[in-house]
C-alpha cells in the first residue's frame, strides 16, 4: 500500500533520514520504534509531504507521491495525527472534527464518520461545543486521532499517541488503535512505548539515527535480544 | 454637544474598524504586521475616484470595481513581496520591512500617476441630515455606519460559519495542522489579503466621501491608527479590531472637541499605551495555554 525506497530527508544541512526503506501492506498495523531523534517523526512528516525528501521515492497504492503537496496527500487518503496533537485550540471539538473532513464532500458519509468517532470516543460528544484548548491532554489526543479519522484515511499515521498520558489512558488509546484497525484502516504507529506498540502491531521497524536497523514480525522483535536490551529496558 | 461628538466619533471609528480587521486577519495568519495596509486604503480611495472621474463610471459601479481591484492588489502584494520570503523561511522582520517598502512604493506610484495634490472627492450622496434638537446626524454618517455594520456582520459570518472561514481560523491557529487537514494554505492567505485589502478600500472611499477629499498621504495616519486599534482590541481577534476602531475613533473626536484639536492623534496612541500597560494582550486578546 505504502512504499518508501531509499528516502533521504534533510533539516537544512543535517541528514535526518539516511535511506529509509519501508513497506506497509493493506490492513496491517506497522510500528516504527526507536529512541529520541532517531527520525521517527521525520519519517512521518516526509510521508505526508511536510518535508520533501532529497532523494528516494514514496509511492502510495502504486502512485508516486514523493513530490505531491500535503493537502493532496490528505485527499488521497493518508492522514496524520501529529506529535503533540496540534489540535486547533480556539475552535470547538466539533469544528476540529469538521476540519478533519475538510477535503470531503459526501455529506451522508461524513455523518457516518461523526457517528463512528463519537462511538469510539464518547467523551468527544460530551465536549462537542467546548473549545479544544480547554480539553485535558488525553481528550486532546483522542480529538487528534478522531480528527485524523474524519479524513476517512486508507492509511492512518499516528505519531506518539501515548505521549504524556496516564498509564490507564495509554492502554485505552492502544485498545482504540486496535479497534480502528479492525474496522479496516491500515495503521503506521510511531511510538516510544515500544512494548505496547509491538504488542498490538503485526510488524515492526526499528529506527536508529536515520536508518532502519531491524525489521521483522512484531512478535519476533518483542523476543529479540537486541530490541529487549535497547528498547524494552530488559 | 456630547452626543454630536459621539456620532462623529463612531462614524470615524467605523472606518478605522474596517481597516483594522485587515491588520488583525493578516497578523492572525502570518504573525506579520502588514504596514502596506494604510497605503492600500489610500489606493482604494484613489482608484474609485479615478474610475468616477476619468472613466465617468457611476459611483456604485466605480465603488464595486475599485474595491475588487484593491482586493487584487492585496493578493499581489503578498504574492510578489511576501510569499517569496516565506518560501525561503526569511526572518519575520524581513517581511515587515518589505511591507514598509511596498507602502512607500504605492504612495509614490499614486503621486506619480495622479499627482501629489489633494483631490476633491465629489459629493455622491447629498442626502442632507436629520436634526434632533441640536443634534445633527447626516445621512452620510448613517450610511457609513450602516455599511461598516453590514460588512462586519458579513465578515463575522464568513469567518465563523463558512468552510473558507474555518480554514482561515485553522490556518491562523496551526498552519501545519491545517495543511494536514487538506487546506490549501496559500489560497487561504490570498483570500485573507483580498478580504483585508477590499475592506480597507471601502474604508478609504467612505473617508473620502466623508471629508470630500483624498490625498496620497491619507493612508499614513489612518493606517497607523487602524493598527493601533487592532492592537488595542487584541491583535488577531476580530471583534477586538472592531471595538478598538470604535474606541480610537470616539476618543480622538472627543479629545479634539473637549481638550484641543492638536491632541487628536496623541490621544489615540495615549490610550493604546495605557491599555497595553494594564492588559498587554489588548482588550479582548487572550493567551491560550498550551497543554503538554
Amino acid at each position: 500500500m505504502l512504499k518508501l525506497s531509499g528516502v533521504h530527508s534533510y533539516y537544512g544541512n543535517i541528514e535526518a533520514l539516511k535511506g529509509i526503506d519501508l513497506e506497509i501492506k493493506e490492513r496491517e498495523i506497522v510500528t516504527l520504534i526507536g529512541s529520541n531523534g532517531a527520525g521517527k517523526t521525520t519519517t512521518l512528516k516526509t510521508i505526508v509531504g511536510l518535508l520533501k525528501p532529497k532523494t528516494g521515492q514514496i509511492s502510495f497504492n502504486g502512485k508516486d507521491i514523493t513530490n505531491v503537496p500535503t493537502p493532496m496527500i490528505t485527499k488521497m487518503g493518508i492522514c496524520l495525527s501529529p506529535e503533540g496533537r496540534q489540535i486547533f485550540p480556539r475552535m470547538t471539538v466539533r469544528e476540529n472534527l469538521e476540519m478533519g473532513a475538510y477535503t470531503r464532500s459526501d455529506k451522508a458519509e461524513i455523518k457516518e464518520s461523526y457517528e463512528r468517532i463519537y462511538d469510539l470516543f464518547p467523551i468527544l460528544l460530551s465536549r462537542n461545543n467546548q473549545q479544544a484548548g480547554t480539553l485535558s491532554g488525553g481528550e486532546q489526543q483522542m480529538l487528534a486521532i478522531g480528527r485524523a479519522l474524519m479524513g476517512k484515511p486508507k492509511l492512518l499515521l499516528l505519531d506518539e499517541p501515548s505521549l504524556g498520558l496516564a498509564p490507564m489512558l495509554v492502554e485505552t488509546i492502544f485498545e482504540l488503535v486496535k479497534e480502528i484497525n479492525k474496522q479496516g484502516t491500515t495503521i503506521l504507529l510511531v511510538e516510544q512505548n515500544a512494548r505496547m506498540a509491538l504488542m498490538i502491531a503485526d510488524r515492526g521497524y526499528v529506527l536508529e539515527t536515520g536508518k532502519i536497523v531491524l525489521c521483522d514480525d512484531a512478535k519476533k522483535l518483542l523476543e529479540s535480544d537486541e530490541v529487549r536490551k535497547a528498547y524494552l529496558g530488559e | 454637544m456630547f452626543f454630536q461628538q459621539l456620532i462623529n466619533g463612531l462614524t470615524l471609528g467605523s472606518t478605522y474598524a474596517l481597516t483594522a480587521v485587515g491588520y488583525t486577519m493578516v497578523f492572525g495568519i502570518l504573525e506579520l504586521v502588514n504596514f502596506s495596509h494604510g497605503a492600500v486604503y489610500m489606493f482604494g480611495a484613489f482608484v474609485v475616484l479615478m474610475l468616477m472621474t476619468a472613466l465617468k463610471l457611476n459611483f456604485m459601479l466605480a465603488f464595486v470595481i475599485g474595491v475588487i481591484i484593491t482586493g487584487l492588489l492585496g493578493i499581489t502584494i503578498d504574492k510578489i513581496c511576501l510569499f517569496p520570503l516565506r518560501k525561503k523561511k526569511a526572518p519575520k522582520v524581513a517581511s515587515l520591512i518589505s511591507t514598509i517598502g511596498v507602502s512607500i512604493f504605492i504612495q509614490n506610484l499614486v503621486m506619480l500617476v495622479w499627482g501629489s495634490e489633494t483631490k476633491n472627492f465629489p459629493l455622491v450622496l447629498n442626502l442632507g441630515s436629520i436634526n434632533i434638537g441640536s443634534l445633527k446626524i447626516s445621512y452620510l454618517q448613517i450610511i457609513i455606519m450602516m455599511i461598516a455594520v453590514v460588512l462586519m456582520a458579513a465578515l463575522t459570518i464568513i469567518i465563523r460559519k463558512t468552510k473558507i472561514g474555518k480554514a482561515m481560523r485553522a490556518t491562523a491557529q496551526n498552519m501545519e495542522a491545517a495543511k494536514l487537514m487538506g487546506v490549501n494554505v496559500n489560497f487561504v492567505i490570498s483570500f485573507t489579503f483580498f478580504l483585508g485589502a477590499s475592506l480597507a478600500a471601502v474604508a478609504g472611499v467612505l473617508v473620502g466621501m466623508y471629508y470630500q477629499s483624498v490625498d496620497p498621504m491619507m493612508g499614513f495616519m489612518a493606517g497607523l491608527k487602524a493598527f493601533a486599534a487592532a492592537v488595542l482590541g487584541g491583535i488577531g481577534v476580530l471583534p477586538g479590531a472592531i471595538l478598538g476602531g470604535l474606541i480610537i475613533g470616539v476618543s480622538e473626536i472627543l479629545a479634539a472637541g473637549y481638550i484641543h484639536a492638536g491632541f487628536r492623534d496623541a490621544i489615540a496612541f495615549g490610550i493604546l499605551i495605557a491599555v497595553l500597560i494594564i492588559r498587554p494582550t489588548g482588550l479582548l486578546g487572550k493567551k491560550v495555554q498550551k497543554k503538554v
